[in-house]
């Protein structure tokens, strides 16, 4: 920015702690336009004082010397596209965490407010992305969260293209006689209503309908996805704002489960099965036809076990019990027993399982069921291992129904990528080695062959990345909608294991996801997390050398390649992390806000004591998700810490950029901490695999620093949980008794 | 002339994890909302656990995202502090009556601190479920979003202006007086949550009866570091390191004459606490009492991960009674697994005491359908409904999937924007 305005608040203690004059003639020498001290920066008066600079046009870029980017948003909220705000933290950094009116306290606050306006003098404004955007809602899938999910879109007033593979809607709950309860009364079995469903969807002039079709391909970005599908009426095009994936779940294949009978017997069958016999009314025995005296289920088969599958399919115990409700309706006389290991029937649910347990004719008990032996003739006996009626035990019955669970009909799309790439080079790899290798990966992932089901034009892979197990979501607990692929969200089944109420819910929840993407789109703006940023993404190419670096670690697939591997941008696939950023070597990636010159100006802006015994110097990059509110947190509660260290947050610590590092030591700065989330299956990034990517670009740079006699100590990754506040002064003192134990960083004076 | 129903802002009653995520879902997609809650700050019950199952991370990492979402989108405007008092339908959606509570710290508060060192009076900690004293004016936790502090103004001395003489930013106004407000609304998503079933109606468990014997709630808070004990989990008795620890489930749920449904939550509840204690004293020998072990979908894991753990032992039965006998915490348990009754003893005991809906308690005055727990039904029309724990006893990951299709549903209410 040109013209730089300087607020400096001494409230809170500032005044106090800190000489406040001597950090407004800094701001001088750094030739800020602009500078004021307020009393209270955050009040009316304060923020009055900033929009005036602003209106009269003497300012086009603030800086707020005053509390924690964190504190006072509202208050410190201006036009974006106006003006650029960047906030230093001299409450939190400074004064709450150091003594008062200390020489190394103001050497402190004077780096902050230095390296703020480095960085804003670096940043520009956003420039507003209008494009024309679809309004269309894709919904792939007819199923029960499919059609909710288009009837809510069709509702808040967007057209809806309804794809599904098979010939008609209503998926797996159209074969059901009845449901579970959802209101009440909680006892008895509630109608079917799927095919009222179907109908209003079909009667809905919004949504149009394909059946026996399936995606042909995907190109493009939310707000512009460019679909073309087959279907029996030929080749359709369309465009589409954003894409929901109901694709739903199949049962566990009971081929797999042979001790529980599923082969040796006719009259083993699965739970899936038995629902096709009970719509028939035609509950038989299928070994010979005749009506069973006694069915027996047996629950979690395949489910809750790592052998199979080591997640609980959660609609099970549910299922079965509906379908002894169902046979005990149907035919009052034939006795039914379940095994199970728990019985999971949670919130009113219980109030069924526990009419279904009072029904005569009907035993239900805890048990593991060993295996299962018989033929076709004479009845199947059940091997119990551990029950409560007693170990080792064997019941008998004429028809065993196993309760398998559920696998969502998601395609690993990283893998069909893989799997792709491997057999290409398999065919035009460079040497012998390189195409036998790729041929035996290519073998071990051919299972993958075919299962593409969304077909995107997407070099990361033609389908969403699926994390644990299979489901395509990213962070299930408190967004669970979200998906590592921006405008494509997952309902129902396909999901998360879940049972026909919520995959109705579902539907509701991930249309509403997708009304919001088309909505920012429009607007040009980010979706979650960074929802309402305005700021793209800019590639100076004429620099890029296909590196492919960037392609390969965006988590959202905001890349392709041209056929030299130069990355092309789709902005509104974009989420703002700036891993990108942190991945490229040639330091070509920025944001108008957010850049490597940008942090690298910061690094450079600091004061650097050429006397080591006296003031080493560290620099910190902080994540602003997690640690920096840590930090936070643990200055409010006035604990204090090293006074070497200057803090530099992060949108997220992948954003980091080798150079940094770089630049840092080639200073003279001792140390660098990095303090990111915890990486791993349980991660916490929101970014996904942010700290994880930092830790890789680290490993391949410590190399370099023994080559440059630098002990590969000075730099460290910390992991960081939001709620680890008190875990901040010994991270920082620790590290500064670290690099203190190392000594002066050679590099000092050059 | 009334507004067309498009241009009313949505209401979203109650600002837990669930009304958070209804109002940004909402807002984000271009609609104004009105959040209204009546405590002092947003997020709910989910500001007082320490972590989260199956991940054991802490929430206070998702409500980052949440409040910086909601302080930078401006079609959402938060009250804090207020209730709805009447609400009565229209022809475009509802009228509503807000009351404000008095605003005695009002929004020129900067969060300095400079109040509570000055404060004579001390509270129990509502936050921290009564189980440390704070000062009546305080940041009521470490994460408060909106970020000022709150005072508890029965708790004052008669005349006493401690407060206000510190306050350097003119924000603690103690004659500060309730208002009314009145607004037009296009639709209303009730989202208000749960309490704990009181552990007093547990007296043949000695809820209430003894400092020992702490509900679940309570535990999360003895692990958490912004909690009474900074994070260690200590009997409040005696401030010592239990050596054995009990978990009871099913406390007061799956019980006719207490609550008849599943509370849902409450074995992960446990099974993540073991987690805590074990973290914490590797040495404590942890049993977990159970009827069934209900961890559907991925929540699977953390059962998995804590039946395979050494010291914790997952024990098939009924706690029928608990005692003290000679200072020691005695359980009967009804052992299902091998038909006996057997005896345990225990230096704390958790009760996995279950969750009520607090539209039984109390419900807003909008007519919400109840079931005859206090649940709220769908079948409403668009304009109202409910979702998370209103709706009916679920996890966070429920919630929030219900809250953004609930989301949906207000939306579709009051027809497109623009």
């Amino acid at each position: 920015m040109q013209r730089i305005g300087v607020f400096l608040c001494s409230g809170c203690g500032i005044g106090e702690a800190l000489d406040v004059a001597a950090l407004e003639r800094a701001a001088s020498e750094e030739k800020a336009a602009h500078r004021a001290v307020h009393p209270c920066l955050c009040s009316p008066q304060g923020v009055a004082t900033i929009r005036a600079a602003i209106d009269d046009g003497s300012v086009d870029g603030v800086l707020i010397a005053a509390c924690s980017p964190r504190a006072k948003v509202e208050e410190f909220s201006f036009d974006p596209l106006k003006v650029a705000v960047e906030r230093v933290s001299l409450r939190e950094q400074a004064v709450w965490c150091q003594p008062p009116n200390h020489e190394d306290t103001q050497l402190l606050a004077d780096d902050l407010l230095r390296m703020g306006i480095a960085k804003l003098a670096k940043m520009s404004l956003p420039v507003p992305f209008t494009a024309e955007i679809s309004d269309t809602v894709l919904v792939v899938g007819g199923g029960v969260a499919g059609l909710e999910a288009a009837r809510a879109a069709a509702a808040a007033g967007h057209p809806v293209v309804l794809v599904e593979s098979s010939p008609t809607l209503g998926g797996r709950m159209s074969g059901l006689t009845h449901l579970l309860p959802e209101c009440p009364p909680y006892d008895v079995l509630h109608p079917n209503r799927i095919a009222e469903l179907v109908a209003k969807v079909q009667v809905d002039e919004r949504v149009t309908v394909y059946t026996s079709a399936r995606i042909q391909h995907i190109a493009g970005q939310p707000g512009q996805f460019a679909v073309t599908l087959t279907t029996p009426q030929g080749e359709k095009s369309f465009m589409a704002g954003a894409i929901i994936q109901a694709t739903g779940a199949r049962p566990y294949d009971a081929g797999r489960l042979p001790h529980l009978g599923w082969g040796s017997s006719p009259n083993v069958i699965t739970s899936a099965q038995l629902d096709e016999m009970l719509a028939k009314g035609s509950l038989q025995r299928p070994g010979d036809g005749a009506l069973p005296k006694r069915v027996l289920f047996v629950q979690c088969a395949g489910s809750r076990d790592p052998q199979h599958l080591p997640y609980c399919s959660a609609e099970c115990c549910g299922t079965t019990l509906r379908q002894v409700a169902t046979i005990h309706q149907q035919h009052p006389d034939i006795e039914t027993a379940v095994v199970y290991r728990d019985m999971r029937t949670p919130g009113q649910l219980e109030r069924f399982y526990l009419a279904v347990q009072s029904q005569p004719h009907t035993m239900l008990t805890r048990g593991e069921v060993e295996r299962v032996s018989g033929n076709g003739r004479g009845p199947l006996q059940v091997h119990l291992r551990e029950s409560l009626l007693g170990n080792d035990i064997t019941l008998e019955a004429d028809l065993v129904v196993l309760a398998v669970g559920m696998v969502p009909n998601a395609a690993d799309g990283e893998a069909v990528r893989a799997l792709h790439d491997a057999k290409v080079r398999a065919e035009k790899g460079d040497s012998e080695t390189q195409r036998r290798d790729a041929a035996a990966l290519a073998e071990q992932l051919a299972h993958h062959e075919g299962t593409e089901i969304l077909h995107l034009e997407y070099r990361q892979g033609p389908d969403m990345p699926v994390l644990k197990y299979g489901f395509p979501d990213s962070h299930f607990i408190c967004f669970p909608y979200e998906t590592r692929r921006t405008g494509i969200y997952a309902a129902g089944t396909v999901r998360a294991p879940m049972d026909p109420p919520q995959a109705a819910e579902d539907g509701w929840g991930a249309a509403m996801k997708a009304i919001q993407c088309i909505e920012a789109a429009k607007r040009g703006a980010a979706v979650h997390p960074r929802a309402g940023d305005l700021g793209m993404p800019d590639f100076f190419l004429q620099r890029c050398t296909q590196c492919k670096r960037c392609t390969e670690e965006c988590p959202f697939g905001t890349l392709n390649e041209d056929v030299k591997g130069t990355p092309q941008l789709n902005p509104l696939r974009c989420r703002r992390c700036g891993i990108c950023m942190g991945a490229c070597p040639e330091r070509i990636i920025s944001f108008p806000d957010y850049g490597v010159d940008r942090i690298s100006a910061m690094i450079k802006a600091m004061s650097v004591p050429e006397e080591f015994e006296e003031k080493p110097r560290i620099v910190a990059l902080m994540c602003e998700n997690d640690a920096l509110p840590a930090l936070d947190q643990a200055a409010a509660q006035r604990q204090q810490w090293s006074p070497w260290i200057r803090v530099i947050p992060l949108r997220c610590l992948g954003s980091m950029n080798i150079v940094w590092i770089a630049d840092a030591l080639s200073r003279g700065i001792d140390g660098l901490l990095l303090v990111g989330c915890k990486s791993g299956d349980d991660y916490q990034c929101h970014y996904v695999r942010g700290s994880q990517l930092a830790q890789t670009r680290l490993g391949n740079v410590q190399e370099t620093l023994t080559r440059l006699a630098l002990e590969p100590e000075r730099i460290k990754v910390v992991e960081l949980s939001h709620h680890e506040f008190s875990r901040i002064p010994q991270i920082f003192n620790e590290f500064s008794a670290e690099i203190e134990g190392l000594g002066a960083n050679p590099m000092k004076g050059f | 002339m009334s507004a067309a129903p498009q241009q009313l802002p949505l209401l979203v009653v109650g600002a837990g994890i669930s009304g958070i995520t209804t109002a940004l879902e909402a807002a984000e997609a271009g609609r104004k909302v009105v959040l209204v809650e009546r405590e002092p700050y947003v997020g709910g019950r989910i500001t007082r656990t320490h972590h989260y199952f199956p991940k054991m991370c802490p929430p206070s990492c998702g409500l980052e995202i949440n409040t910086r979402r909601l302080e930078r989108n401006t079609n959402v405007r938060v009250c804090v502090n207020a209730e709805v008092t009447a609400a009565r339908r229209t022809d475009t959606g509802w009228s509503v009556t807000l009351r404000h509570q008095p605003a005695y710290v009002n929004e020129l508060c900067t969060a300095c601190g400079a109040c509570s060192p000055v404060c004579p009076a001390e509270v129990a900690d509502p936050f921290n479920l009564g189980l440390a004293r704070v000062k009546a004016i305080r940041l009521a936790h470490g994460n408060a979003w909106p970020r000022r502090f709150t005072l508890d103004r029965a708790a004052c001395p008669a005349g006493c202006r401690a407060c206000v003489d510190a306050c350097t930013y003119q924000a603690i106004d103690l004659d500060a007086q309730a208002h009314e407000e009145t607004l037009e609304v296009g639709a209303v998503v009730v989202t208000t949550g749960w309490s704990p079933y009181p552990l007093e109606k547990l007296p043949e468990l000695r809820g209430g009866l003894d400092q020992d014997v702490i509900a679940n709630v309570h535990m999360e808070r003895l692990a958490s570091p912004g909690g009474p004990t900074a994070g260690k989990i200590l009997r409040p008795s005696d401030g010592t390191a239990p050596k054995r620890v009990a978990f009871v489930q099913c406390a007061g749920s799956r019980d006719v004459n207490h609550l008849p449904y599943c509370s849902a939550v409450c074995c992960l509840a446990s099974l993540k606490q073991a987690v805590y204690v074990k973290e914490q004293l590797p040495d404590a020998e942890v049993t977990i009492y159970y009827i069934d072990r209900r961890a559907p979908g991925r929540n699977e894991d953390v059962l998995t991960r804590v039946a395979a753990m050494e010291g914790v032992r997952l024990v098939k039965g009924k706690v029928g009674k608990i005692a003290r006998t000679n200072g020691v915490l005695k359980l009967k348990v009804e052992d299902v697994e091998r038909g006996v009754l057997s005896e345990a003893e225990a230096d704390l005991v958790v009760l996995a005491t279950g969750m009520v809906s607090n539209l039984k308690l109390q419900a807003p005055p909008f007519g919400v359908l109840l079931d005859e727990d206090g649940f709220g039904l769908p079948g409403h029309d668009l304009g109202l409904s409910v979702a998370g724990v209103a709706r009916r006893p679920e996890d966070v990951a429920a919630s929030v999937r219900d809250a953004t299709g609930a989301a949906a549903r207000a939306i579709a209410a009051t027809g497109r924007r623009g």
